[in-house]
């Protein structure tokens, strides 16, 4: 993709965006509400089309062969997308007959662990159970190139797990797997590759090694109200208090630190209840890029 | 099995499932044209009710199907995203659009293999029965009414486009001319009700099937522009999300 703009109208959702997803690896897409990655997403599809840009999915040009691209990637949607009265393995079936693949219907379905609601129609699952219905429709493609949307919401422990192995599955495979999403824990679990989108532009390419570079901290939870000037004084450094009890040292790990700040909390007799040293969280990575008044994840 | 087949299975199975579709498409014709066909309470002008009644139920079937079960049908597909998904497998809008095209004439099939028997048990005889030329009609008529039902369904909500395809319906199915005659409409609505696609289909079917037309040369003329202006209509103003 390259130089990407979409417009709706005088709005620009999308501006001079590129970046490129391997074959074997996850892309995470992730960005505030309204920063334009489903709009992305939409043109790489054969959805949308682009307002001006170069875009190519499998050496094709979505907008001019979209039907044959749609025998090459898989799509799941952010929601729906089924018919309510549908029933589950009626609908994996019909995908499969559709994407004409030979992926049998059954297997998906008992993939993706819901053979005991083989028979269920999409209205009566409950909301991870649809999401994961939506997950085996695009596997049932056997796609070269995946575009999932936001495919752990709503889903509970268990069934996060069965998706991230299908994920990680479908990579080990050669898919390009683009997952476009809101929870920065799935990404940073699964993703070997983050691009995050603010206000229709990329502000950040690279992996998790990458977007987290310079960028180490020591986190650690005690006491609430330390005293952290008495703290700084004995270790040299600034923490700020971030939470309640939970407090940032911006200073890679570095051993001498880490046993100073240990024994200053042990002469004072704070406990240490939480301890965490290395390259900053994708969910603190991704705040400070898109810091602003009003943003969510 | 084909990508097409498909489809049209994924189609006729949701139409069979849907309790209010049937009812609306299958009970509400029968029952009208048995209970008035019975119970001569309608201002027919004929010496048996349903000599009036069977022409216009048959159009009755076929507005019901092609407009408001199609209509409401890819209205709550566009609001499901159901279109938006099919839209990025192999399956393309043509083949889309045919199965939805095939899967109302299957209905209408069925519609038509109950109505008709029922009609010749309440003591219907056409005479004459062109049945090319109600077949005809009835093709001319599913076009009109598929186009304006996608009209509605491609520019308005799941609910609104509900809404609107039942009180459409309604409307249609007073003025048209299927159960109460056009000389029995005060004037200024019977000008209306003879320019209505429904009043059309009546009237063409009624001539084809009993030579009892009201006006059949202007009816055919009223039907086939409606049944190439809606569907251009349709394919010009839908939304696919």
């Amino acid at each position: 993709m390259q130089g990407l703009t979409v417009r709706y109208g005088d709005l620009v959702a999308v501006r001079d965006v590129s970046f490129t997803a391997e074959a074997g690896m996850v892309t995470a897409v992730l960005g505030p509400n309204g920063a334009g990655k489903t709009s992305t997403i939409e043109v790489c599809e054969g959805y949308r089309t682009a307002s001006s840009g170069t875009v190519r999915v499998l050496g094709l040009d979505p907008a001019k062969h979209q039907r044959q691209l749609g025998e090459r990637i898989g799509v799941m949607l952010q929601e729906g997308g089924v018919y309510p009265s549908a029933r589950v393995l009626d609908t994996v079936r019909h995908y499969c007959t559709l994407y004409g693949k030979g992926a049998d219907a059954a297997q998906l379905v008992e993939q993706v662990g819901l053979t005991a609601r083989a028979g269920a129609t999409w209205r009566r699952l409950s909301g991870g159970e649809q999401q994961r219905l939506s997950l085996a429709l695009a596997m049932a493609a056997k796609p070269e190139v995946a575009f999932l949307d936001e495919p752990t919401s709503g889903v509970d422990v268990n069934g996060r797990d069965t998706i991230r192995g299908i994920v990680r599955d479908l990579a080990a495979s050669g898919c390009a797997v683009v997952l476009a999403t809101h929870e920065l824990d799935e990404a940073e679990r699964l993703a070997d590759r983050v691009i995050i989108f603010d206000q229709g532009q990329v502000i950040a390419d690279g992996t998790l090694a990458e977007l987290r570079k310079g960028h180490d901290e020591i986190r650690f939870r005690s006491d609430p109200h330390l005293d952290l000037t008495a703290l700084a004084a004995s270790i040299g450094m600034v923490a700020s208090q971030v939470g309640a009890d939970e407090y940032v040292i911006d200073a890679p790990p570095h051993p001498k630190l880490m046993a100073q700040l240990t024994t200053w909390l042990a002469e004072q007799g704070h406990p240490l209840t939480d301890l965490r040293a290395g390259g900053q969280r994708l969910e603190d990575v991704f705040r400070r890029l898109t810091a602003r008044d009003g943003g969510d994840a | 099995m084909s990508r097409f087949l498909s489809q049209l299975r994924t189609e006729l199975q949701l139409t069979l499932r849907n309790g209010e579709q049937l009812l609306l498409t299958l009970g509400i014709p029968v029952l009208l044209l048995v209970f008035f066909s019975l119970v001569d309470v309608l201002p027919t002008g004929t010496e048996d009710p349903v000599d009036f009644l069977a022409p216009g139920v048959l159009a009755l079937a076929v507005m019901s199907t092609s407009m408001v079960s199609l209509g409401i049908g890819t209205g709550f597909e566009r609001s499901y995203h159901v279109l938006k998904r099919l839209a990025t497998t192999p399956l393309g809008r043509p083949r889309l659009i045919a199965a939805k095209i095939t899967s109302v004439a299957v209905v209408e099939l069925v519609q038509f293999a109950v109505l008709v028997p029922v009609a010749y048990a309440l003591g219907w005889s056409p005479s004459p029965a062109n049945w090319a030329l109600a077949v005809a009609g009835v093709l001319l008529g599913t076009s009109a009414f598929a186009g304006i039902g996608l009209i509605l369904a491609g520019r308005l909500r799941g609910e609104i486009n509900l809404a609107a395809q039942n009180g459409l319906y309604l409307v249609l199915l007073l003025l048209g001319g299927m159960v109460i005659p056009f000389g029995k409409l005060p004037d200024g609505i019977r000008a209306v009700a003879h320019v209505l696609p429904s009043g059309a289909l009546a009237d063409v079917l009624r001539e084809a099937l009993g030579g009892a037309g009201a006006q059949p040369g202007t009816s055919w003329i009223v039907l086939a522009v409606w049944a190439v202006v809606t569907p251009l209509v349709a394919a010009a103003v839908f939304r696919w999300d």
